[in-house]
C-alpha cells in the first residue's frame, strides 16, 4: 500500500501560466514570488518577503484569468492555484502600472538631489525603468512640515511617503510596537506618531532601511553620505550573541551605516537600534584621549610608569607584560575575551594553557551560565526555538537581551500560534503573546522546574497549582515539540539556582531542545573555543581538575593568590556584578589589559595592548545557536591596534615560546584541523547564513532584493576566497576529537540548592537592559541619551510596609553596606522583590546597588528603610 | 401615470407623530412578526426571506436570502446592520432609523433568529444624532419589553444588540470597513480575498452584514409572508423601495414605491412624489442610484425603478437616491461637488484612489472655477481609466474597493453627455453660471 504523507502533498508543485508559459509554482507561493522565480519580476512597493502583503500600493496589478474573465489583480495578494493563467506583460497590465506609478508621483516631491534615498531609491528606480519622462500633475503638490522627530532615532519627510504601510506594518506586525498608525485621510493620509507615546521601539531603524522612498531617515545617517559613495563588505554583528548578518558600509575608512542582511536562520533583515546605530563607538571619538573614558579608542601600548599609563612601543609594552605575568609565575589567570573572534580567543586559549601554563580561563564574568552545561544541553536552532510547539523561557526579558530573538519568537507565537509559556519573575516583553506567565522570583526557578516535572507546588510561591497544571499539559511526558530558552534573567543571583533547573528540565524531557541565551557577542565561541575551566577547543572537556571561574579568580586576586591577571576586553567594572569585589581584586592584582576601548578598569592596568575592535576584524564568530559566520573588516583600526591573534603570537614570543599562529586565515585553519570547528571554510565562503557547528544543514544564500532592502549592494562573492592564500584543511572526523560535555559529567560534585529567604528583605532582581552603560553605549552619541536612570522598583504593597512614596529616596542595605536609592512604584515587579536594571549607571556613581551586593551569595536580599 | 395601489412596508407609520415610540409601535403591530417567527423554525424563517427575494438595500442589491445562506457554520457568528449612511443624497436609512427604529429592531432580531446569531452590532453614522438616541432608546425598550436579552418572549432565543456610532468616515459604510471599524481599528476596507465576511468577517468569525431598510422589510415579510413580498415588483426586483428625492423638484423626500411597476418619470412628476421640477422647468439630467451612479438624460425618464432595468442601460439603482438637475443646473459643479466628497472620502489606503480622486478633485475644481484646459478632458479621463480601466458599466476597477470607481461616475457622464458645457467653461474662464 502506498503511503501518502501530508508533507508530499505539500509540495506538490501548481502548475500555473504566466505570459502564455508553463511554470510549477510552490504550493500557497504568491503571485509575485512565483512571477519572479518564472523570471517575470513585477514591480512593487508595499509588498515586502518578511511581513504579510496587503496589497494597498496596487503596483503588482498583473491580469488573472477568472470566472469573470481576464481582471487585474494585486500579485502581491493573491496566490497562485492550479491553472491560474496570468499575464504580467499585456498593454492593459502597463497601462495599469504606469498609472498606479504616476498617481505615486503626483505629490511626491522632485528633492531627490536632496534626499538620503536619492540612488538607493526603489521609487527612483522604478520610475526610471517603467516610468513617464514627463508629468502631467499642474496642480500645487502636498505639503507638510519637513520633517518631523518621530522617536529619538527616525525623522519622518511625510511630503515624501507614498504610503506602502511597511513602516507601520512593521512596528505592529513584527515588532508589536504600534505607536506609529496612519492618521488623516485620503491624500492628506499621514504615518503620525501615537499622540501618547513616542515611537521608542529599539527596532526603529528598521523601518528607515525598509522604506522603498526616503520618507523615513536615521538621524545618526541623515546627509552623511551618498549611496554611491559608499563601499560594503558583508559581515556578522557583534552587539549581542544573536549574530545579525549585517551589510557594513564606509566612506573611505569611516563607518557610515550597517544594514540587516536577509539571513534566513538569523535576522530574516531586521537589526534593532543599539546593533545599528553605535558604529561611533568604534570610530567615532577621534577626539577623546582619557583611557578611563570607555568612548576613547586606544590608539598605542602603554605600561603604567610612576602611577601613570604613558604610550610606549609595542616591543616594550609586550616585554613589560610579559615580565609582570612571569614574576607571577603560576599564580595567574585570564578573564575576559567573549568578544573576541574565534580566532582571538583561540590564540588567547593557546597562550593561557600553553604558555601561562594556568587553568584559570573565563570568558565569562560571573553574569552567565556554566559552561560544561551549556555545552551538554540539547541544542535547538533559533528556527528550531520558533517552530517549537511548547516555548518555555527561563530567562531575562529577550527583547532587552537579544532583541532579534524576541522578534524571532514573538512571531512564532503570533504567526504560528505556538505556545510560549514564561518563567520570570515579571512579566517580560513577549508576556502579551505568551500563553501563561508563572511568576518565579529570584531564588525560585528550580523550585518551579521542580513543580513542572512533579506537579507538586510549594507553599510561599507566587505560581499556582492550576498554572503548572497547564504547562505540564503543554510540555507533556517528554518534552518532544518543546524548546526551553534558557539563560540568566537576575545577575544578582547565582547562577547555580537556574543551573539546577536548567538540569531538572533536561534529565525529565528528554526529547525537548534548549536554547541558551547568554548575551555578549562572541561567547559562544569563546567557550567553543575553550575560554572556560575544564572546556577545550572544539566543544571538548577535561575531567580533572578544572581552574578558577571569574568569581574565583576575583576572590583569589582579592586575597593575593592570583598575583597577575591577563583581562581580555577593557570593562571587568562594568561587566561583574559585585563591584567591591571586582575592585578589591583589581587593586590587588597586577593585571594586563587588552582592549580596544578605554574604561576605568584601565585604572588598575599594569600594561595596556591595544586591538581592533568591530568592523575592523577579519575573523569568525559563533552564535548563540552554534552558527558560525564571518567578520569581513571594513576599515582600519585605529593607531597601532593589532588583532589579538597577533597579540598573543607576539606575546608569547616574549616568553620564548610560539603559539603557532602566524595570521587570523592561519589561526582559523589550525582551528578547522585541529578540532574540525568550521572556521577557515567559512571564512573562505563567507556564505550568508554561515555553518552550525555540528551542523550538516545546506543553507542557500538568498538572493538580494533591492525592493524589500534598498542601500544593499549586491556582492558576487562576500568572503575571501583565494585571498586567504592557505589550503583548507582535511576535516576532523567526529569522534576523534576530545570527550563531549554529558549532562551526568555536569551533575557531578553539584549540590542542590536552599537559598535563605529572608522574610524582612527584599529579593533582588538585577536585570539587563539593552540600553545599558556599556562600551558601545557610551561611544555612541545617539543612543546614550537613552539609557534609563538608577532605580529600585517595588510592589505597592512593598512601598506600603515601608512606609515611602514612589520618587522618594530610601536607604537600602545590602551584604556589602548601604546606598541611597530613589525608589518607584511597578506593580509588575512581585512582592517580596525588588527589581534594578543592571549597569545604566555611571562605574563612578557611588548609590550603585553593586555596591553593596555579594557576588559569593545563592541570592542578593536587601533591606530598604525611610531616610 | 401608473396607479399607486402598493402597501407601505416600511414607511407604514409615517403619518403618526409618535411612530418612533414603543406604543405607538406596539398599537400598530409591533413585535407581532417576531412573536411569529420565534413560533417557526429559524430555517422556515429564512425560507420565507428567501421566498420574498428580497434584495439587498444597501446599494449592492445582492439577494439577502442568499447572503444568509453563505453564512459559515461556526460556534460564533455576528448579525451586523449597516446604517452608516453617509453618501450626499441619500437619507432613506436616516428616516428610518429616526421614524420607525423598532421596526428595524424586530426587523434585526428576526434576522438573528433565522441565522441564529446572538450578537448583533448596529453601526449607525456617528452624525445622526437624533437617530442614534432614538435606536438606542428602542434597543433599552426592547430589552424591558422582553424582545430583546435572555431568552425573548419565552423562546430558548437569547439576543444582544449593540448599538455603535461611527466616527465620521463614509467608508465605513463599505462592509469590510466598517468590521475594521468595528473591531476598533482605523476604517480601511479589507482587501480581497477572503471575499465574503459570511465567511471571515468581525474578529475572523463568519458575519452577515444588512443594511437598516433591508432589516426593516422583515416585520412585514413575516406577517404577510414571503411571496405577498415577491407579488409586489416584478422579476428580481420585488417589494416596494425607499427612494430618497433630491435636487430641483419641488417635493424632494422619501417615498415607498413598489419597484419595477413605476417609472423614475413618476417618482420625479407625481403629485404624491416629486410633483415635478421647480419653476416647471426643464429636466437636464438625473442620476439614479446616489452619487457613485452613472447618470441618465431625460430620455430615460420612462425606465422602470428596477434593479436589473436600470443596470441594463448602464447605471444602477444603489442605494436608492435619485438626483435631479434641472436646465439651470451645473453639471460640471455638481460633478466637481461629486469628486470632491469622494477626494475628502477616500480613505488613503490604495494609490489609484487616494491620489487619483485629490488630482481628479483638483482639475475639476480648474474647470469648474477658471483655469481649465481643453486637455484637460483628456487627461480627467485619462486618470478616471486609471481608476476603472475601460471606464464601462459594471466597473472595473484598480483600487481595493468600490470608492475608486464611484469617482469617474459622475466625472466621465457629467464629461461624455455634457462635453459643450465644459468647453463654455474653458472659453469662459469659469462657471457661465456664476
Amino acid at each position: 500500500m502506498e503511503v501518502v504523507r501530508m508533507t508530499d502533498v505539500q509540495h506538490t508543485p501548481v502548475s500555473i501560466t504566466i505570459n502564455g508559459r508553463a511554470f510549477e509554482a510552490k504550493p500557497g507561493e504568491l503571485l509575485i514570488e512565483a512571477a519572479e522565480r518564472a523570471g517575470d519580476f513585477i514591480p512593487r512597493f508595499c509588498y515586502h518577503p518578511r511581513m504579510e502583503p496587503v496589497g494597498v500600493c496596487r503596483m503588482c496589478l498583473v491580469e488573472v484569468d477568472g470566472p469573470r474573465g481576464k481582471t487585474l489583480q494585486p500579485a502581491c495578494f493573491i496566490k497562485v492555484n492550479e491553472g491560474m493563467d496570468v499575464t504580467t506583460n499585456s498593454e492593459k497590465v502597463k497601462k495599469a502600472q504606469d498609472g498606479v506609478l504616476e498617481f505615486l508621483l503626483a505629490n511626491h516631491p522632485l528633492d531627490c538631489p536632496v534626499c538620503d534615498k536619492g540612488g538607493e531609491c526603489p521609487l527612483q528606480d522604478q520610475t526610471l525603468a517603467h516610468g513617464s519622462g514627463e508629468t502631467r500633475f499642474i496642480e500645487e503638490k502636498r505639503h507638510f512640515v519637513k520633517p518631523i522627530e518621530i522617536g529619538e532615532l527616525v525623522l519622518l519627510d511625510r511630503e515624501r511617503c507614498i504610503q506602502c504601510s511597511r513602516c507601520t506594518r512593521f512596528a505592529a506586525e513584527v515588532a508589536g510596537d504600534s505607536q506609529i498608525a496612519f492618521s488623516g485621510r485620503g491624500d492628506m493620509i499621514e504615518v503620525a506618531p501615537s499622540p501618547n507615546e513616542p515611537f521608542d521601539s529599539v527596532f526603529s531603524g528598521n523601518t528607515v532601511q525598509i522604506c522603498p522612498v526616503g520618507a523615513l531617515t536615521a538621524k545618526p545617517y541623515r546627509f552623511s553620505a551618498r549611496p554611491w559613495d559608499l563601499e560594503q563588505v558583508e559581515s556578522t554583528c557583534t552587539m549581542c550573541s544573536v549574530g545579525c548578518r549585517v551589510a557594513v558600509q564606509s566612506s573611505g575608512n569611516r563607518l557610515t551605516r550597517v544594514l540587516g542582511i536577509d539571513s534566513d536562520p538569523v535576522n530574516q533583515g531586521w537589526l534593532c537600534d543599539k546593533g545599528r546605530f553605535t558604529l561611533d563607538s568604534i570610530d567615532g571619538n577621534e577626539e577623546l584621549t582619557d583611557v578611563l573614558n570607555a568612548a576613547t579608542r586606544l590608539r598605542e601600548p602603554m605600561v603604567r610608569r610612576d602611577g601613570e599609563l604613558v604610550a610606549v612601543s609595542w616591543g616594550e609594552a609586550l616585554r613589560e607584560a610579559a615580565n609582570v605575568l612571569r614574576e607571577a609565575g603560576d599564580n595567574v589567570g585570564v578573564i575576559g575575551g567573549s568578544s573576541l573572534t574565534n580566532e582571538g580567543a583561540f590564540a588567547w586559549e593557546r597562550f593561557a594553557r600553553g604558555v601561562l601554563r594556568t587553568e584559570n580561563i573565563d570568558a565569562q564574568f560571573g553574569d552567565g551560565l556554566d559552561g560544561e552545561l551549556i555545552q551538554a544541553l540539547p541544542k535547538a536552532t533559533i528556527d528550531e526555538a520558533v517552530a517549537a510547539c511548547t516555548l518555555v523561557t527561563l530567562c531575562g526579558d529577550i527583547k532587552e537581551e537579544l532583541p532579534v530573538l524576541f522578534l524571532r519568537l514573538r512571531q512564532s507565537a503570533v504567526k504560528d500560534k505556538n505556545s510560549i509559556i514564561e518563567l520570570s519573575a515579571r512579566p517580560s516583553s513577549l508576556a502579551n503573546v505568551a500563553k501563561a506567565t508563572l511568576t518565579v522570583r529570584p531564588g525560585e526557578a528550580h523550585l518551579a522546574a521542580k513543580s513542572i516535572v512533579t506537579g507538586t507546588v510549594p507553599v510561599d510561591v507566587l505560581y499556582s497549582a492550576e498554572q503548572i497544571a497547564h504547562v505540564r499539559s503543554l510540555i507533556g511526558e517528554t518534552g518532544q515539540g518543546v524548546v526551553f530558552v534558557v539563560g540568566r534573567a537576575n545577575v544578582g543571583e547565582s547562577s547555580v539556582i537556574v543551573e539546577a533547573a536548567i538540569r531538572t528540565f533536561a534529565e525529565s524531557f528528554p526529547e525537548a531542545k534548549f536554547l541558551t541565551i547568554l548575551r555578549r557577542s562572541n561567547v559562544y565561541g569563546a567557550l567553543d573555543m575553550g575560554l572556560s575551566p575544564g572546556l577545550f577547543p572544539g566543544r571538548t572537556i577535561k575531567a580533572e581538575g578544572a581552574g578558577r571561574d571569574t568569581i574565583s579568580q576575583l576572590g583569589a586576586m582579592a586575597s593575593g593568590e592570583q598575583k597577575a591577571t591577563l583581562l581580555l576586553g577593557g570593562c571587568l567594572l562594568g561587566n561583574v556584578a559585585d563591584l567591591t569585589l571586582a575592585t578589591k581584586a583589581l587593586e590587588a592584582s597586577s593585571n594586563i589589559v587588552v582592549s580596544g576601548h578605554g574604561g576605568r578598569t584601565l585604572a588598575y592596568a599594569q600594561v595596556v595592548l591595544p586591538a581592533s575592535v568591530g568592523y575592523e576584524r577579519l575573523g569568525t564568530v559563533t552564535n548563540l545557536e552554534g552558527r558560525v559566520t564571518a567578520l569581513t573588516p571594513k576599515i582600519l583600526p585605529p593607531g597601532s591596534a593589532w588583532p589579538d591573534v597577533a597579540i598573543a603570537s607576539e606575546l608569547a614570543e616574549e616568553f620564548g615560546q610560539t603559539i603557532g599562529l602566524d595570521s587570523v586565515e592561519d589561526t582559523a585553519k589550525v582551528i578547522e584541523a585541529t578540532t574540525g570547528y568550521p572556521a577557515l571554510s567559512v571564512l573562505e565562503s563567507a556564505e550568508t547564513n554561515g555553518s552550525l557547528v555540528d551542523g550538516d544543514q545546506v543553507s542557500i544564500r538568498r538572493p538580494m532584493d533591492p525592493m524589500a532592502f534598498p542601500g544593499i549592494r549586491s556582492v558576487d562573492s562576500v568572503g575571501l576566497g583565494s585571498h586567504v592564500g592557505v589550503t583548507a584543511p582535511t576535516p576532523v572526523l567526529k569522534g576523534t576529537r576530545g570527550k563531549s560535555a554529558t549532562l551526568a559529567s555536569v551533575e557531578a560534585g553539584r549540590e542542590s540548592v536552599t537559598p535563605a529567604i529572608d522574610g524582612y528583605a527584599l529579593r533582588v532582581n538585577l536585570t539587563r537592559r539593552l540600553y545599558d552603560n556599556g562600551i558601545a553605549m557610551q561611544g555612541s552619541a545617539a543612543l546614550l541619551g537613552l539609557v534609563e536612570p538608577l532605580t529600585i522598583s517595588l510592589n505597592h504593597v512593598d512601598l506600603e510596609r515601608i512606609g515611602v512614596e514612589s520618587g522618594a529616596q530610601v536607604s537600602v542595605t545590602g551584604a556589602n553596606g548601604s546606598v541611597v536609592m530613589t525608589v518607584v512604584l511597578d506593580d509588575a515587579v512581585p512582592r517580596g522583590v525588588c527589581e534594578v536594571p543592571f549597569g545604566v549607571e555611571k562605574l563612578s556613581e557611588e548609590n550603585s546597588l553593586r555596591n553593596i551586593i555579594d557576588a559569593t551569595q545563592v541570592l542578593n536580599q536587601v533591606r530598604l528603610e525611610t531616610r | 401615470m401608473a396607479a399607486f395601489t402598493a402597501p407601505k412596508i416600511v414607511s407604514s407609520r409615517s403619518e403618526f407623530e409618535d411612530s418612533f415610540t414603543i406604543e405607538r409601535y406596539l398599537a400598530t403591530g409591533g413585535y407581532s412578526a417576531l412573536k411569529k417567527a420565534l413560533g417557526m423554525f429559524p430555517e422556515q424563517v429564512a425560507a420565507e426571506v428567501d421566498a420574498a427575494s428580497l434584495l439587498g438595500r444597501g446599494g449592492a442589491g445582492f439577494p439577502a436570502g442568499r447572503k444568509w445562506s453563505m453564512l459559515r457554520k461556526s460556534p460564533l457568528s455576528y448579525l451586523v446592520v449597516n446604517g452608516d449612511e453617509s453618501e450626499p443624497a441619500t437619507f432613506k436609512d436616516h428616516y428610518l432609523t429616526e421614524r420607525d427604529p423598532h421596526q428595524l429592531i424586530e426587523g434585526t432580531i428576526i434576522a438573528a433568529y433565522a441565522l441564529q446569531v446572538s450578537q448583533v452590532f448596529i453601526f449607525m453614522r456617528g452624525e445622526f444624532a437624533l437617530g442614534l438616541e432614538r435606536v438606542q432608546q428602542a434597543v433599552n425598550e426592547a430589552y424591558e419589553h422582553g424582545a430583546l436579552g435572555s431568552k425573548i418572549f419565552g423562546s430558548d432565543f437569547s439576543i444582544d444588540i449593540v448599538v455603535h456610532p461611527g466616527a465620521g468616515a463614509y467608508i465605513c459604510g463599505e462592509e469590510t470597513a466598517l468590521l475594521e471599524a468595528l473591531e476598533g481599528k482605523r476604517g480601511f476596507p479589507r482587501i480581497k480575498p477572503p471575499f465574503f465576511p459570511a465567511i471571515t468577517g468581525l474578529y475572523g468569525e463568519p458575519t452577515v452584514v444588512n443594511n437598516v431598510e433591508t432589516m426593516s422589510n422583515l416585520p412585514w415579510i413575516i406577517t404577510n409572508g414571503g411571496a405577498a413580498f415577491a407579488a409586489l415588483g416584478t422579476g428580481r426586483s420585488t417589494g416596494t423601495r425607499l427612494f430618497a428625492l433630491s435636487g430641483r423638484v419641488k417635493n424632494p423626500g422619501v417615498y415607498e414605491v413598489e419597484m419595477v411597476k413605476n417609472t423614475f418619470r413618476d417618482l420625479i412628476f407625481d403629485p404624491q412624489f416629486g410633483g415635478g421640477i421647480i419653476g416647471d422647468k426643464a429636466i437636464k439630467a438625473f442620476i439614479p442610484g446616489g452619487v457613485s451612479a452613472p447618470w441618465f438624460g431625460p430620455d430615460l425618464l420612462d425606465l422602470p425603478l428596477g434593479q436589473d432595468e436600470v443596470a441594463e442601460k448602464g447605471s444602477m439603482l444603489g442605494s436608492g437616491s435619485v438626483i435631479v438637475f434641472d436646465e439651470d443646473s451645473c453639471v460640471v459643479r455638481a460633478a466637481w461637488r461629486i469628486t470632491k466628497f469622494f477626494s475628502r472620502e477616500s480613505c488613503g489606503q490604495c494609490t489609484p484612489c487616494r491620489e487619483g480622486s485629490g488630482w481628479i478633485e483638483r482639475a475639476m475644481y480648474r474647470l469648474e472655477h477658471g483655469g481649465g484646459r481643453e486637455e484637460d478632458l483628456a487627461l480627467v479621463l485619462d486618470l478616471c481609466d486609471n481608476i476603472s480601466p475601460g471606464l464601462s458599466w459594471p466597473p472595473q476597477q484598480t483600487t481595493i474597493c468600490v470608492l475608486g470607481p464611484s469617482i469617474p461616475s459622475s466625472v466621465v457622464s457629467a464629461i461624455r453627455m455634457f462635453r459643450q458645457e465644459f468647453i463654455d467653461h474653458i472659453e469662459h474662464g469659469g462657471c457661465p453660471h456664476d
